[in-house]
C-alpha cells in the first residue's frame, strides 16, 4: 500500500484564477443543433452531436493475434488480520487474491466481475502497485510489475493508470481542474511549464470537456463530468493500460452511456488496453470482448464474450448471468428464470476446502469439498474451474476432471499420476475437450 | 387520472374491511420547498393511482422527484419547510394536511417505506430483532416483548435470513449488505401494510442479492395481496417486477402506462433515452448505446417550454418552436392501452419503430409489434 499512481503534486492555480463558484449543479443551455464552440454546461459540440446523430461507438471485437500487453500469473494478495488488543499479533490472513492468472491484450479489454468482495478492485490495485503483491507476477514490457521498487515503477506509472469509481471522492476539491489533469505531466517532467496548461486544454477537449473550463474546480463539475476529469488525468500520460475499477456506476443510467462510449472512443483512438473492473454484467459485456468471472479471490471461468454469455460453464457464472434483469426481453415477455444463489459470499479469511463456490453451489459433490478444480482450459478460448463444467441444464453427472487430476469420483486420490495441466496466462493451441476427455485443437 | 390497469379483484383475507378501488391516489401533487433562492419545485403535477396487488415501477435519474413525491405519500416532509398541494388518498382518506399524530398511525401500518440505505435506516446500536420488535409494538400496543420478539423472528425467517433465532440478536453492521436489505424489509412488511413504497431497494446490491430481493418482494406481494411501489432509475428492475410504470423527468410525469406498454412502445424521447443508453444483458453486442446528452435541468432554474428540450435530438420534428416555448400537456398517446405521454410529437410510435428501435435493438424490430 503506498502510493496514488495518478499522484497529484501542487501545481498552481492559473493566474486567471478561479470563477466563483456556482452551485455545481448544471443543465445544457442554447440549441443543441447548430451551435458553434463549447456549450454552456461544459461539453464540447462534438459530444451533443455524437449522441444525437447515432454514430459510431461499437463494441469492441476481439483480436485473437494480438499480443498481451499485461500478463499476470498466480497473483496472490494476503492481507493479515491483526487481533486486537495491545500485541496486536496476525491472527490470519484475508486472501483477497489468491493465485489468479490473465493476460490483457493490447489495445483490447479483459472484463473482470464478481460479487462485492470477490477480489476486483483488489486486482487492479495491485497492477497499478497500490498494494504490493504477496505473490505471483505482472509481466508489463518485458518487466515484472512484481517484483520492481516501488521508485522503479515510477516510469511504469505512466503507462499503466488507473480510473476510479467514485467521480465525487477521486478528485482533490481544493485543486483546479488544470492542476489535476496537469500534474502527472509536471510530476513526470514530461512537458516545459509553459507547456502544460495547452496540453491540459487538449485533454479536456478529447474527453468532452470545455477547455476553457480548467481554472474551474471539481464541485463545479456534474458526476458524469467528474469522471470525464478523472479520465483525462488519467490519459494525461499516453498510457498502454488503463484499470477503470467500476467508471460508471457512481453515474445515473443515461450518463453512464456517455462515459462507456468516450471510453470507447478513446480506446480505438490511442489504442489503450483496458481492465474493466464492473459488477454490471451487462456493462461489461457491451465494453468487453473477453471476461474473466472472479469468486472469492480466485478466477472460476474466463473466456470471449460470446462463449461466456452465451454458453458459460461454471454455475456461479450461470447464476451470475441469470441474475441480471434483461430490459427488453422482459419486456415482451420473454423473461428468463432466475437461479437462485442462497447465502452470502463466504468469508475470504476461512474460505471452504477444495472448490471456493461450494457452498453456494447447487451440483456441488463431496469431490467438491476434497479437491480443488483446476482452471482448466476447455476451448478455443474458454477456461473454467469446475468438476462439473457443462451448459445450463446439461451439467455431467460424473466429475469431468477426475482423469487429469488421478482422482476418482469422490476426488480419492487412485495412485494413476495426475497430468501436467497449462496454467499459465494465456491460451494454447491445445485444449481439453469435455466430450471426448482428450486433448483436441481448432 | 385513474390506473391504467383493470381494477383487481380484492378478496383475500388482508383486504377484507377495505373500501373499493386503489389503495393510492395521488391527484395533481406539487412538493413545493422553499430556499434562499426563492421556492424550488421538486414534484409539480403528479398524478397517479396503484390497485391492490399491482406494483407501480417509477422511474427517473436522480433529483427527478422520485423519492420526493414517494416521502409525501408518507408524510414524511416537515410542514415547515415544505408545501404540499394536491391530494393524496390512502384506502379513501385524504391524507395531505394530515397531523403528524393520524399520519404516525397509517405508517408502518397502512403504508410503510423501505430506503435505499438500509445501513443509515437502521439504528447502529440496537439488535435488530429489537429494532422488529419495537416496529411491530407501535402497532400493537397489547403484544407482549415476548410475542414481539417471536414475530420478529418470524419475519426474519420469511426474509430468507438463515438461523433467525440466534441472528435476531444481532446488531446491523453484523449483518451483510443483502442481510441488512432483507431485515429492513421485514421492518417494512412486520405489520402487514396495504402499501409497501421501495425506494431504490436494490441500488447498491449485487445483482445475486438484487434478484433475491425482488424475489422476496414479488413472493411477499403474492401472499398478501399488498401493493408495492418501487422506485429505481434501473428499467431492468422496472421490467421484471411493474405492472404499471412512471417515467419521470424534472419533477413531472412524462411518460405513464402498463409496463409492457411503455417499454414497447414508449412515445416520448426520455424514456426512448432511458431504454437507449443501458445495454442488454442478451442485446447483439452490436447494438449500440446512445446517451442522453447533457445533464439532468437544474430546479432553480428549468428550461422553457419541455423541459426536456435542451437534451432532446427529435425536438426539430415539431414545427415552430412549441418544444422552446410550450410545456407539453400529459396527453393519450396512440398506443392500444391507456398510455400517457408528454410530449409534442405528432407521431412518436413511428418514430420510434424506424428511427430508434434499429439502432437499439436491431433484433427486437421484428418482434415488437
Ligand atoms: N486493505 C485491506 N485490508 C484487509 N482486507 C482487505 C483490504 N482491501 C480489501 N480487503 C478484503 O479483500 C477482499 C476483496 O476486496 P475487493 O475490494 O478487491 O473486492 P471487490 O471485488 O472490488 O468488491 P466490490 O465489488 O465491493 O468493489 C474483501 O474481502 C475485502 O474485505
Ligand atoms: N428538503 C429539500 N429542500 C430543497 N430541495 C430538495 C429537498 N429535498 C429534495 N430536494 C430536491 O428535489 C429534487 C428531487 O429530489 P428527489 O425526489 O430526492 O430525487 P430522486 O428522483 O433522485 O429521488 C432534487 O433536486 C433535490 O435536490
Ligand atoms: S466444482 Fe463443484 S461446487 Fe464448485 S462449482 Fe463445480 S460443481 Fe459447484
Ligand atoms: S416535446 Fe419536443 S423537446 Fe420535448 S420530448 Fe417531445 S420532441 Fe423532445
Ligand atoms: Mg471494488
Ligand atoms: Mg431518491
Amino acid at each position: 500500500m503506498t502510493q496514488d499512481p495518478n499522484a497529484e503534486a501542487q501545481i498552481a492555480p492559473s493566474e486567471v484564477g478561479a470563477n466563483a463558484a456556482d452551485t455545481g449543479e448544471r443543465q445544457t443551455t442554447g440549441p443543441v443543433d447548430g451551435a458553434v464552440g463549447v456549450q454552456e454546461d461544459g461539453y464540447s459540440d462534438h459530444e451533443v452531436a455524437v449522441a444525437s446523430n447515432f454514430e459510431g461507438h461499437t463494441a469492441s471485437r476481439l483480436d485473437p493475434d494480438a499480443e498481451p500487453v499485461l500478463e499476470v500469473e498466480n497473483l496472490k494478495m494476503y492481507f493479515p488480520v491483526k487481533s486486537s488488543g495491545l500485541l496486536r499479533r496476525t491472527i490470519g490472513h484475508v486472501q483477497a487474491v489468491d493465485g489468479i492468472s490473465f493476460q490483457v491484450p493490447r489495445g483490447g479489454s479483459l472484463g473482470l466481475v464478481g460479487e462485492s468482495g470477490c477480489g476486483k478492485s483488489t486486482t487492479g490495485r495491485l497492477i497499478t502497485r497500490l498494494y504490493d503483491p504477496t505473490g505471483g507476477s505482472m509481466m508489463f514490457e518485458g518487466k515484472d510489475l512484481a517484483q520492481i521498487s516501488q521508485r522503479e515503477m515510477k516510469p511504469y506509472r505512466r503507462d499503466v493508470q488507473m480510473i476510479f469509481q467514485d467521480p465525487y471522492t477521486s478528485l482533490n476539491p481544493r485543486h483546479t481542474v488544470g492542476a489535476i489533469v496537469g500534474a502527472p505531466l509536471s510530476v513526470h517532467k514530461i512537458v516545459p511549464k509553459n507547456k502544460i496548461l495547452g496540453r491540459v486544454q487538449e485533454l479536456l477537449e478529447v474527453v468532452g470537456l470545455n477547455p476553457e473550463h480548467y481554472n474551474r474546480y471539481p464541485n463545479e463539475f456534474s458526476g458524469g463530468q467528474r469522471q470525464r476529469i478523472g479520465i483525462a488525468r488519467a490519459l494525461t500520460l499516453n498510457p498502454k493500460l488503463l484499470v477503470a475499477d467500476e467508471p460508471v456506476s457512481a453515474l445515473d443510467v443515461s450518463i453512464q452511456a456517455q462515459v462507456v462510449n468516450l471510453l470507447q472512443d478513446l480506446q480505438k483512438e490511442f489504442d489503450i488496453a483496458f481492465l474493466f473492473i464492473a459488477h454490471d454484467l451487462a456493462i461489461v459485456r457491451h465494453f468487453c470482448p473477453e471476461v474473466a468471472v472472479m469468486y472469492l479471490g480466485k478466477i472460476v471461468e474466463i473466456a470471449d464474450r460470446e462463449t461466456l454469455y452465451s454458453h458459460s460453464h461454471h454455475p456461479y457464472t450461470q447464476a451470475l448471468i441469470s441474475a441480471v434483469p434483461d430490459v427488453k426481453q422482459a419486456a415482451i415477455g420473454g423473461r428468463r428464470e432466475r437461479i437462485r444463489l442462497e447465502g452470502d459470499v463466504p468469508s475470504p479469511i476461512n474460505p471452504p476446502s477444495g472448490c471456493r463456490f461450494r457452498t453456494r453451489c447447487s451440483y456441488a459433490q463431496e469431490i467438491c469439498a476434497r479437491v480443488e478444480p483446476p482452471l482448466l482450459q476447455i476451448g478455443w478460448r474458454h477456461k473454467v474451474a469446475c468438476h462439473f463444467a457443462g451448459e445450463l441444464g446439461a451439467h455431467p453427472a460424473t466429475p469431468v476432471t477426475t482423469e487429469l487430476l488421478g482422482v476418482d469420483d469422490q476426488g480419492t486420490p487412485t495412485g494413476t499420476a495426475a497430468t501436467p495441466l497449462m496454467t499459465g496466462p494465456g491460451y494454447e493451441p491445445e485444449w481439453y475437450d469435455l466430450k471426448t476427455k482428450q486433448l483436441t485443437s481448432a | 387520472m385513474t390506473s391504467t390497469v383493470p381494477s383487481s379483484t380484492p378478496g383475500s383475507d388482508s383486504t377484507i374491511g377495505r373500501t373499493e378501488g386503489p389503495i393510492l391516489v395521488v391527484e395533481d401533487l406539487t412538493v413545493t420547498f422553499p430556499t434562499e433562492d426563492g421556492p424550488v419545485s421538486a414534484v409539480q403535477g403528479l398524478s397517479y393511482s396503484v390497485e391492490m396487488g399491482k406494483t407501480l415501477g417509477i422511474v427517473g435519474e436522480s433529483g427527478s422527484g422520485k423519492s420526493v413525491s414517494s416521502m409525501a405519500v408518507l408524510g414524511l416532509h416537515d410542514a415547515k419547510s415544505s408545501q404540499i398541494t394536491g391530494s393524496i388518498r390512502i384506502d379513501g382518506t385524504e391524507v395531505v394536511g394530515l397531523s403528524e399524530n393520524r399520519f404516525r398511525k397509517l405508517r408502518g401500518n397502512t403504508v410503510s417505506m423501505i430506503f435505499q440505505d438500509a445501513l443509515a435506516a437502521l439504528h447502529p446500536f440496537y439488535k435488530i430483532g429489537a429494532q422488529l420488535a419495537e416496529a411491530y409494538q407501535v402497532h400493537h400496543p397489547n403484544a407482549s416483548d415476548r410475542d414481539a420478539r417471536r414475530k420478529a423472528i418470524e419475519m426474519l425467517d420469511r426474509v430468507g435470513i438463515p438461523q433467525p433465532d440466534s441472528r435476531v440478536d444481532d446488531f446491523p453492521h453484523q449483518f451483510s449488505g443483502g442481510m441488512r436489505q432483507r431485515a429492513m424489509i421485514a421492518m417494512g412488511l412486520i405489520n402487514d401494510p396495504s402499501l409497501l413504497i421501495a425506494d431504490e431497494p436494490t441500488t447498491a446490491l449485487d445483482v445475486t442479492v438484487q434478484a433475491q430481493i425482488l424475489d422476496l418482494l414479488q413472493d411477499l406481494q403474492r401472499e398478501f395481496n399488498s401493493a408495492v411501489i418501487i422506485i429505481t432509475h434501473d428499467l431492468g428492475v422496472i421490467a421484471e417486477m411493474a405492472d404499471d410504470v412512471l417515467v419521470m423527468y424534472a419533477g413531472r410525469c412524462v411518460e405513464y402506462g402498463t409496463t409492457k406498454e411503455i417499454l414497447t412502445h414508449p412515445e416520448m424521447p426520455y424514456t426512448w433515452g432511458l431504454l437507449s443508453s443501458i445495454p442488454d444483458i442478451s442485446a447483439s453486442t452490436d447494438a449500440r448505446l446512445i446517451p442522453i446528452p447533457g445533464n439532468p435541468p437544474s430546479l432553480f432554474s428549468p428550461p422553457t417550454g419541455c423541459a426536456f428540450h435542451p437534451r432532446c435530438g427529435f425536438k426539430d420534428k415539431v414545427p415552430g418552436r412549441l418544444c422552446y416555448d410550450k410545456m407539453p400537456e400529459l396527453a393519450t398517446g396512440s398506443g392500444r392501452v391507456e398510455h400517457l405521454k408528454r410530449c409534442h410529437l405528432a407521431n412518436p410510435d413511428a418514430i420510434y419503430r424506424a428511427e430508434v428501435l434499429p439502432e437499439i435493438a436491431p433484433d427486437l424490430v421484428e418482434e415488437i409489434r
